[in-house]
């Protein structure tokens, strides 16, 4: 140590010293900075985004503007995030052929998930908001359906019907049916609003909360629901029952009884 | 088609006696009568009556459908003790439904509709389809009856001596008065009067808004601008005896609206930051209110269709509520979550007489 304490004034230690420091330094980022694939995600990462931009600028930028501003014709896009546009373009309500009428319906999706992916990663680009959900933030692993009943009773049915079958808003608009919309597209609705629907974020409508919500319409609005008493009339509730029961029951009893007391069949001519 | 056509030997007995049913019984008009009695048209039969293989033919579709019911009925008792009660098959166009449900119901139907079904047909094709004509008579009683009931009645009134006894008279009278009195008395069980429980709710100065999907008090930055959240006061949980009653008149929607947008000045005084907070109880008749469009800030009531807007005061502009929602005063305490500053102003929901 003396030794060491000795030469500590020599011309070179300086030079030894910094040496020592370079290496460690380089040795320490060799180990720990993730190298070759951390570049090529970024450069992909751009290039999506790239690509993103191109299909906005046909598909997009006529209403909501050449940097997703918004125009007179749509709103801005700036900080919606890409759970939104996975959402809107995914389920086909965008690009709109219009923003005339109450609202934009779904229809048919005229993009692959690859040009969504693209698209969303550019907007979410433009600012920040909340991202595509994972399987694992959907997905019916661990949901409480029975929870998911009564948070979907306080949060949604009020609009959307108890199980989901949609119902009428003013001028009009309407909450559309939830069936056959799948789990993601479900999460991203509830988290982003779409339209005239509320946002429920992770705030207010806890990741728990949606996870049980979709599991609950699972489980009273899908293609394997049981309904043990078989024909719903669309679940719309006792006035499209009473409606159905007043003019096909009371109606076909009316004709059964006008046919038994008609003129019966006459002997003809032999 | 007329009964002309058909060989005489062949049409049954009652041919003969037409006159029985008055079916050729035509009257002249006469001064009383002005208008000649058409009389019922000739009666045509049918080919059972005519035709006794047809009728046997329509005795075994009779038989035949008494039958079915019997066999549709023993199929239902074997159907209750087969068919487990949670099995369930698909059947198209009902879907996926309990099989047991679906065997008893179609069991069951055949077999009613089958008894109705062969009556139906029995009366149709083998019961007499002569048509009989019944005369009506006066409803007024003869004179002599009536004469006679007038002479019982005033016989009774007399043998009664209640012209002569007045005691019992009178307090008869007096107990038949009194009665009613026992119904009068029992309306009071329809109080006791609600006093002032109708202009108060649970909240009041400093309670917390606690978010009812997480059960956790709200901070501002929790509540977004476009989304809905329902909250409740704090200290009041599900399981609380009075729960319902409480959150009937208490339960609160939240939402955030810019703060420029917010065109009333007292909500936008009441609001913290733009989060402003409303009854759900709508004010027409009460039901809970909150189809929220977040683009316009109208609510919409889904009992008659009330519309609220709740960027103005929540003022009604459409529908039959007579008032706009309550707002409750919010502020933020000093660990930075939404409080209430005091009970609503007004009572909540619908309004009632002496609501002023």
């Amino acid at each position: 140590m003396k030794k060491l304490s000795a030469r500590r004034r020599h011309p070179l230690a300086a030079l030894v010293v910094l040496l020592l420091a370079l290496a460690c330094t380089g040795g320490l980022y060799a180990v720990f900075a993730p190298t070759s694939p951390a570049k090529a995600d970024e450069t992909a990462q751009s290039l999506t985004i790239e690509e993103g931009k191109k299909l906005y600028s046909v598909g997009c930028a006529s209403c909501h503007g050449t940097g997703g501003q918004g125009t007179s014709d749509g709103p801005s896009l700036v900080g919606v995030g890409a759970a939104a546009v996975d959402f809107q373009v995914g389920t086909g309500r965008m690009p709109a052929a219009t923003s005339q009428g109450p609202q934009v319906p779904a229809k048919k999706n005229i993009y692959s998930q690859a040009e969504i992916d693209q698209l969303a990663a550019y907007i979410a680009s433009l600012g920040a908001g909340p991202s595509v959900p994972t399987e694992e933030q959907y997905g019916p692993e661990g949901a409480d359906i029975a929870e998911g009943g009564e948070l979907f009773r306080t949060n949604c049915a009020q609009c959307h019907n108890f199980t989901g079958k949609g119902g009428a808003l003013t001028h009009g608009k309407y909450a559309p049916t939830l069936e056959g919309v799948s789990a993601k597209h479900l999460y991203e609705a509830m988290q982003t609003g779409p339209q005239n629907m509320p946002s429920f974020p992770d705030t207010t409508l806890s990741e728990e909360n949606k996870k049980d919500i979709i599991a609950y319409l699972d489980a009273v609005n899908s293609d394997k629901t049981e309904s043990p008493g078989g024909l719903e009339l669309g679940g719309l509730g006792p006035v499209s029952e009473g409606l159905f029961g007043w003019i096909f029951g009371l109606g076909g009893l009316i004709a059964v009884a006008v046919w038994v007391a008609a003129r019966t069949a006459k002997a003809k001519k032999s | 088609m007329s009964s002309q056509d058909i060989p005489e030997e062949n049409l049954p007995a009652e041919h003969a006696g037409r006159d029985e049913h008055g079916h050729d019984a035509v009257s002249v008009p006469d001064d009383k009568h002005p208008f000649a009695d058409p009389g019922l048209p000739p009666h045509e039969h049918r080919v059972q009556d005519v035709d006794e293989r047809a009728a046997k033919r329509s005795e075994r579709s009779v038989a035949l459908l008494f039958t079915v019911s019997m066999l549709a009925t023993v199929a239902f008792i074997a159907a209750f003790v087969a068919i487990p009660v949670d099995k369930s098959v698909f059947i198209f166009p009902l879907g996926h439904i309990s099989a047991l449900n679906f065997a008893l119901g179609m069991t069951l139907g055949i077999a009613l509709f089958c008894i109705g079904a062969g009556a139906v047909h029995w009366a149709r094709t083998l019961m007499s389809d002569v048509e009989v004509a019944d005369e009506r008579h006066a409803i007024a009683a003869t004179p002599e009856v009536r004469e006679k009931v007038f002479a019982d009645f005033k016989q009774g009134a007399k043998e009664s001596a209640l012209g002569r006894r007045k005691l019992i008279r009178n307090t008869m009278l007096g107990a038949l008065t009194l009665v009613p009195l026992s119904g009068v008395v029992l309306l009071r069980d329809l109080g006791p009067l609600p006093g002032t429980k109708l202009r108060h709710t649970l909240w009041s100065k400093g309670k917390l808004l606690v978010n009812m999907n997480t059960n956790e008090p709200l901070r501002p930055s929790d509540v977004a601008v476009g989304s809905l959240t329902f909250a409740k006061p704090e200290g009041l949980e599900e399981h609380d005896h009075e729960f319902q009653n409480e959150i009937a008149k208490a339960a609160l929607m939240i939402v955030r609206i810019q703060p420029e947008n917010i065109k009333d000045k007292r909500e936008l005084e009441w609001s913290h930051e733009g989060i402003v907070a409303y009854s759900k109880i709508c004010t027409h008749v009460g039901c809970p209110i909150s189809l929220y469009e977040q683009q316009t800030h109208h609510v919409l009531c889904p009992c008659h269709q009330s519309t609220f807007d709740l960027s103005d005061g929540a003022r009604v502009i459409f529908g039959p509520a007579g008032h706009a929602l309550p707002q409750l005063r919010i502020g933020v305490n000093d660990e930075g979550y939404l409080e209430a500053l005091g009970d609503f102003e007004e009572p909540v929901g619908p309004a009632f007489w002496e609501r002023g």
